[in-house]
Parts: C-alpha cells; sequence; structure tokens
C-alpha cells in the first residue's frame, strides 16, 4: 500500500487521530454554534414569509439541512465501509459505525419535520404514494439496522464487517432519495438548490438555509468525532495510550 | 412578540419543527458525553485493581 501517503497511515492511528479530533472539536462547535445561530435568526426573523405557504415555510430551516444530513452521513458512512472492507483499518471501522446513530437522528428529524409541514400544507402527515418519503424512512431503517447489528455482534471486527456490507447494500437507496422528486413526480416538490440552473428561492430565504445546513454540517462533525473518539477508546481499552487519552 | 410567536397561525407546526431539532441536537451532545464519563471510569479501573 505505498500508494498512501504517509500522513494518513499516521493519522489512522488511535492515539494520532484521537489527538487530532481534540484539537478540531472546538472548531467545528464554534462553527457550528456561529452558523446556526445566524441560520435560527436569518430563517425565523429576518426572511420574508413565503407568497404562498406564509410563516410555515420557516419549517424549511430544519427540514432541508435534516434531509441533507441524512443523506451525507449515510454517504460518509459507505465512505467508510469501503475502507474497512478492503483495508480493514480500525478507525474507518468505528467512524462507520459511529455514522449510524447520527445519520438516523438527523433522517428521523427530517422525516417529523416533513410531517409537520405536510400536514398544514399538503393536508396530511404522511402518503404511502410518495416515493420520496417512503425511500426516507427505508434509509431510517438503514440506520437503525447498522446501528442494531453493531449492538448486536460482540466481536468487533466481525460485527464491523457486517454492518460494512449492510450499509454498502443500503448505499443503493441514496441517489433514490435524491432523485426521487424526479423520477416520480407526486406529491414532494421537486429541487430548489440541487439542479442545474438558478436556486428558485430569493438570497434572503436562501443564505440562512445555507448557513443551517453548513451549521449542520459541522455539528455532525463533532458529534461523529466524539463518537469516534468514544469507539476506539473502548476497542483499544486494553492499550496505555487510552488511560493517558481520558487522564 | 406574540405575533412572532404565532408564526401566522402555523405556530405549533413551526415551533414543533424546531423544538424537534433540538431534541436532536441535545441527544447528539448528550449521548456521546455520558459514554464519555463512562468511559473515563471504566479505563481508570483496568489495571488498577486491589492488590
Amino acid at each position: 500500500m505505498n500508494w498512501i501517503p504517509n500522513w494518513m497511515h499516521r493519522l489512522a492511528s488511535p492515539p494520532a487521530f484521537y489527538r487530532v479530533a481534540d484539537r478540531l472539536l472546538p472548531w467545528l462547535a464554534a462553527a457550528s454554534v456561529a452558523l446556526i445561530g445566524y441560520g435560527l435568526v436569518g430563517g425565523l426573523a429576518l426572511a420574508p414569509a413565503d407568497y404562498q405557504q406564509g410563516e410555515g415555510f420557516r419549517i424549511i430551516y430544519v427540514h432541508v439541512p435534516a434531509a441533507w444530513m441524512s443523506l451525507f452521513a449515510y454517504s460518509v458512512m459507505a465512505g467508510a465501509a469501503v475502507i474497512a472492507l478492503i483495508w480493514r483499518i480500525k478507525l474507518a471501522e468505528c467512524v462507520m459505525t459511529s455514522c449510524a446513530p447520527i445519520g438516523a437522528s438527523f433522517t428521523a428529524l427530517a422525516l417529523v419535520t416533513g410531517m409537520l409541514w405536510g400536514k398544514p400544507m399538503w393536508g396530511t402527515y404522511w402518503t404511502w404514494q410518495d416515493a420520496r418519503l417512503v425511500s426516507e424512512l427505508i434509509l431510517l431503517f438503514m440506520y437503525l439496522g447498522v446501528a442494531g447489528l453493531h449492538q448486536a455482534i460482540a466481536d468487533p471486527r466481525a460485527g464491523a464487517r457486517a454492518c460494512a456490507l449492510l450499509a454498502l447494500v443500503g448505499f443503493v437507496n441514496v441517489p433514490i432519495v435524491h432523485y426521487s422528486v424526479e423520477w416520480w413526480n407526486t406529491l414532494h416538490q421537486g429541487p430548489t438548490i440541487t439542479k442545474f440552473d438558478k436556486p428558485s428561492i430569493v438570497a434572503e430565504m436562501l443564505w440562512p438555509l445555507l448557513s443551517m445546513a453548513l451549521g449542520f454540517t459541522t455539528f455532525f462533525g463533532y458529534a461523529l468525532l466524539k463518537r469516534t473518539q468514544n469507539e476506539l477508546l473502548w476497542r483499544e481499552r486494553g492499550n496505555s495510550w487510552t488511560k493517558e487519552a481520558v487522564a | 412578540m406574540s405575533e412572532f410567536l404565532h408564526m401566522g397561525g402555523y405556530a405549533s407546526y413551526v415551533w414543533g419543527s424546531y423544538a424537534a431539532m433540538a431534541l436532536v441536537f441535545a441527544w447528539n451532545l448528550a449521548v456521546p458525553g455520558l459514554r464519555r464519563r463512562a468511559l473515563r471510569r471504566e479505563l481508570r479501573g483496568i489495571g488498577a485493581e486491589p492488590k
């Protein structure tokens, strides 16, 4: 594996990663607070009401970033799963299993806020007739499956292998979630921002949304590093560095 | 202020969404934090058994 740069090798060693994560955590925390702070003020107070949905549209400042995280976290999990399967790097295994509960929580948030938006705007909390809604629910089950499998298998190596396979099988669902609104034109609206055209939203509404999305992403980074550190401490509990790390 | 809280009649849906967000953030902070505390206790115990 000569083509993998030396610094990547070093970073993949648990004690080195633990220290780097410790240094990154306060920056990620500060960035999330600032970005979400601006997003909340901008989204709840500064942005004008929508001409059709009135004040109810402000739910998108939670819904869209949560939905974005649900796909982003799964992509990180699947990427780590590939690395874990091929190179069996312990760090990749810990990153992968740490993604599952965080991703599940954001997927649940996307579903709940979607329902709270759907009731006043569509007249229903839920429908089985819409591909976006159903595929997002399947995404939640994939996360719960990986998290459950991780809990169920005592041997960490075998458990990580099973989780990685399940995570990769479930990855086929990610593009389905993303493109569902284009492939099946049912109830959920099409993309507003992620399309090859100008975003169909004014700047005063867009900036807080982008800030929230970025703030959610840095928060995900924070939670992921924290959980990955915990995983590494547990998996390496016999080694001396773990005692020093928590001293 | 009360107009702001009223959210044009969508108060329960809008504030419900933001409450759900607060819950998810709190959960994602609390669970790894508590786990860290438990790990700290556990790791300090390893190798420190009475002679």
